[in-house]
């Protein structure tokens, strides 16, 4: 059963390790010359960068994002669906072998190549951007370059492709199993993924390691404060420290209590044309921070990259393995 | 004798549809038997539960002694042709031999490699370029050597021209005079049933109308023609199976097990396609009043 | 060696059939004594029949006393019909050459005749079965 397994998929795994050598290969040739850089000049890299290297760092971000999704549309998806359509799973279902096995090895040999993919570009994008992200920890400008636990750099970091793409794959199989077409199966995999990808920063991944809370004063030359919606919000940027992802905020009143900004800072910002400018800013700033008026952020702090990586992991990881019973449950219930 | 397929009040609904209900059989081993019926009546869906792909929603059906796809060992004693005998496209002709050698227990791999020389076959073909006959005969191939005890094929000939049709079914019977093998095969064919099984079994509208010994269901049936009469006066033992009238004339079609001595009726034997076609010509609120007296099993 | 062949309008079945074949070629001497008839398999391949049919009207042959089987070798001949008959039917034919005559004087056309001759057959046949 293995050997059918790899006879049917070794041309997409052929495919996929061919385009991860060459991305190593093409990373592997400029790393050392970032490493170099960062040896010399610190957290000041950041400005130093070229801007192929600069390409060369967005592209891998892109594509580790991009391989478990890639993964679970064209791996996961047509898998078991394709079967389905062309019936050639009654072959091997009436050939000797129960199709719980027949699924197990499937799950299993796509499993373990999609987290050795998207693993060993992770690994290489990884690596290559460590000066970069190493830079930015260490307090370098974040404008063009984002933090490791920006939600967008964390999901192409670390460990947790791996747990990512083993996700998408089962998830694409069990999107097979259920619509049992394959071109539906590949685009609600891809939708379903996103969607998955979209939540878990927003509302999961927060509250996978113990926050950091620190309580900031609203003040002219305190931390770089944005205005938002109509002067109704206010947004802090923690530049002190370096690396930080903010969760949440909250406007704190004189009581320490959470509150809305008050209108008055609305109305001692609105001018008779145009935007107010700097120093009628600076001077509602100072009169709100007289108020009593802070800004608590809470944020998870770079140092929380690893416990979150690892719980992230262990929670895409758990979702696969409920997908898996669930492909266990409906292949042996529901399939004709 | 041994039963290769038994089936007690089998059911199948799909959503609030029954495929097949009120199934009763008793399939003896060693036959050859064709499964004959209008499109949709629920050929495929006994097929499939006799072979594990569907499971029952009512009643029980166990076959070469076990439960359809039960383990590994089950799976060994069943072969199955599906419907439009799908075969892997990517994978060469000699790939499939492979997957066969490497996945069933009993497989037997001379057979196979002889089957797949003669039938001209190149090993290094892929499947997905192979005609429809030769995509047939492969999945045929596949299925008898595996050396399963039954074999099921689901309309394995509908799809193929007449010349790739004998040839199938003539590579089928050789395979059923070398190995002690029973056959069950659903056909909407009579002339093929009548050719090369001798145990048909009737399904229309979900359900088994007649099942049987083609020798004793010909033998039993016949077409009664005479004046017009009422069917109250038949003898016990005779079962109207349909009934035709015209202001002169009454025709029936019915099975006996003793002759019909009645002067009256012109007395004429049936041929199998003729009773299969009474069988499905018949209103179906007919079955179960007749039902029992149909089990002609041997 | 003998070569069947199935023919689907004779309304007779399969195994009926070959025995007839079997039959008639005794009869007209393509068969004899001693010769060996087709394996079942050969006849199941080659016509694309159920081995059991040719089972079954090998046995009824068999039965009947015109051949025997002899088990790993095959079935063989063991009597011919060619001569039991030959002596009876010169009269047969002309009783029935008598009767046809009788017919057509009576006003019957080749129709009527075939179809009275047909439907007796029939009746007769059938009671023979009953």
């Amino acid at each position: 059963m293995i050997w059918l397994t790899w006879r049917q998929f070794r041309t997409q795994a052929a495919v996929m390790s061919a385009a991860v050598a060459a991305l190593a290969a093409l990373l592997a040739v400029t790393g050392p010359h970032l490493a170099d850089l960062y040896r010399t000049a610190g957290s000041s890299l950041v400005d130093q960068v070229s801007s192929s290297d600069q390409t060369l760092y967005y592209t891998g971000l892109l594509v580790v994002l991009a391989v478990p999704a890639v993964i679970g549309m064209f791996w996961g998806a047509p898998l078991i669906s394709r079967e389905l359509e062309t019936g050639t799973n009654c072959l091997a279902w009436n050939q000797g072998v129960t199709r719980t096995r027949w699924l197990a090895v499937k799950l299993g040999v796509g499993a373990v190549a999609a987290m050795t993919a998207a693993g060993l570009t992770s690994l290489a994008v990884s690596w290559w951007s460590s000066p970069i992200d190493r830079a930015v920890d260490g307090g370098g400008a974040t404008d063009t370059y984002f933090a490791r636990l920006d939600p967008v750099a964390f999901a192409a970091r670390g460990v947790v492709p791996m747990a990512h793409a083993a996700f998408a794959f089962v998830l694409g199989v069990a999107l097979g199993l259920v619509i049992r077409r394959t071109l539906p199966a590949m685009a609600a995999t891809l939708a379903l993924y996103a969607a998955v990808q979209i939540a878990v920063p927003i509302w999961i991944r927060p509250h996978l390691a113990a926050a950091d809370r620190t309580t900031v004063p609203i003040a002219p030359d305190g931390a770089p404060i944005s205005i938002q919606d109509g002067a109704k919000q206010i947004v802090a940027h923690l530049e002190d420290v370096p690396g930080a992802w903010v969760t949440s905020q909250q406007t704190l009143d004189a009581a320490g209590q959470p509150a809305a900004v008050p209108s008055s800072f609305a109305d001692c910002l609105r001018t008779e044309a145009g935007p107010p400018t700097l120093q009628q800013v600076d001077r509602c700033v100072a009169d709100l921070g007289a108020l009593g008026y802070q800004q608590q952020v809470t944020y998870q702090p770079a140092g929380n990259f690893w416990s979150l990586q690892w719980a992230e992991t262990g929670l895409y990881l758990g979702l696969a393995l409920a997908l898996t019973g669930f492909c266990a449950w409906w292949i042996r219930r529901r399939v004709t | 004798m041994s039963a290769v397929l038994r089936a007690r009040g089998l059911g199948k609904r799909y959503k609030k549809r029954w495929a097949l209900q009120n199934c009763d059989l008793e399939v003896p081993a060693g036959r050859v038997v064709g499964l004959v019926g209008p499109n949709g009546a629920g050929k495929s869906t006994l097929l499939k539960l006799a072979c594990g792909m569907l499971t029952p929603t009512a009643g029980t059906i166990e076959v070469c002694g076990g439960r359809p796809a039960a383990g590994v060992e089950q799976l060994a004693k069943v072969g199955f042709v599906a419907q439009d005998t799908p075969v892997y496209a990517a994978l060469s002709v000699a790939d499939h031999l492979d997957f066969g050698k490497r996945l069933s227990p009993g497989w037997d791999d001379a057979e196979a490699r002889d089957r797949i020389r003669r039938l001209g076959l190149d090993p290094k073909q892929r499947a997905g370029k192979l005609s429809g006959g030769q995509r047939a005969q492969l999945a045929l191939t596949l299925g008898i050597a595996k050396r399963p005890e039954l074999l099921i094929l689901d309309e394995p000939v509908a799809a193929l021209d007449p010349l790739a049709r004998r040839e199938f079914m003539q590579d089928l019977m050789e395979a059923v005079a070398e190995h002690e093998l029973s056959i069950v095969l659903s056909s909407h064919l009579v002339s093929d049933v009548e050719r090369t099984c001798d145990y048909v079994i009737v399904v229309v509208d979900s359900q088994v109308q007649v099942a049987g010994d083609i020798d004793d269901l010909v033998a039993g049936h016949y077409r009664l023609t005479g004046p017009r009469r009422d069917m109250d006066a038949l003898p016990a033992g005779q079962h109207v199976i349909t009934a035709s009238h015209t202001d002169r004339q009454t025709t029936l079609v019915v099975r006996t097990d003793t002759a019909v001595h009645d002067p009256s009726w012109t007395v004429d034997p049936l041929g199998l396609e003729d009773i299969v076609l009474a069988y499905m010509a018949r209103p179906a609120d007919a079955v179960r009043d007749t039902r029992p007296a149909l089990e002609v099993v041997r | 060696m003998i070569e069947f062949h199935l023919n689907s309008r004779s309304g007779l079945s399969p195994y009926q059939q070959l025995v007839q074949q079997v039959r008639h070629a005794l009869r007209l001497g393509l068969l004899r004594e001693g010769d060996r008839l087709p394996t079942v398999k050969d006849v199941a391949r080659q016509m694309a029949v159920n081995p059991n049919t040719v089972l079954k009207a090998y046995r009824e042959l068999e039965h009947d006393g015109l051949v025997a089987a002899r088990p790993g070798v095959g079935t063989f001949v063991t009597r011919t019909l060619a001569d039991d008959t030959l002596a009876a039917q010169g009269p047969l034919r002309k009783d029935l050459r008598r009767w046809l005559a009788k017919a057509r004087l009576a006003g019957l056309d080749d129709e009527s005749i075939e179809a009275l001759f047909v439907s007796t057959f029939r009746s007769t046949a059938g009671e023979d079965v009953a």
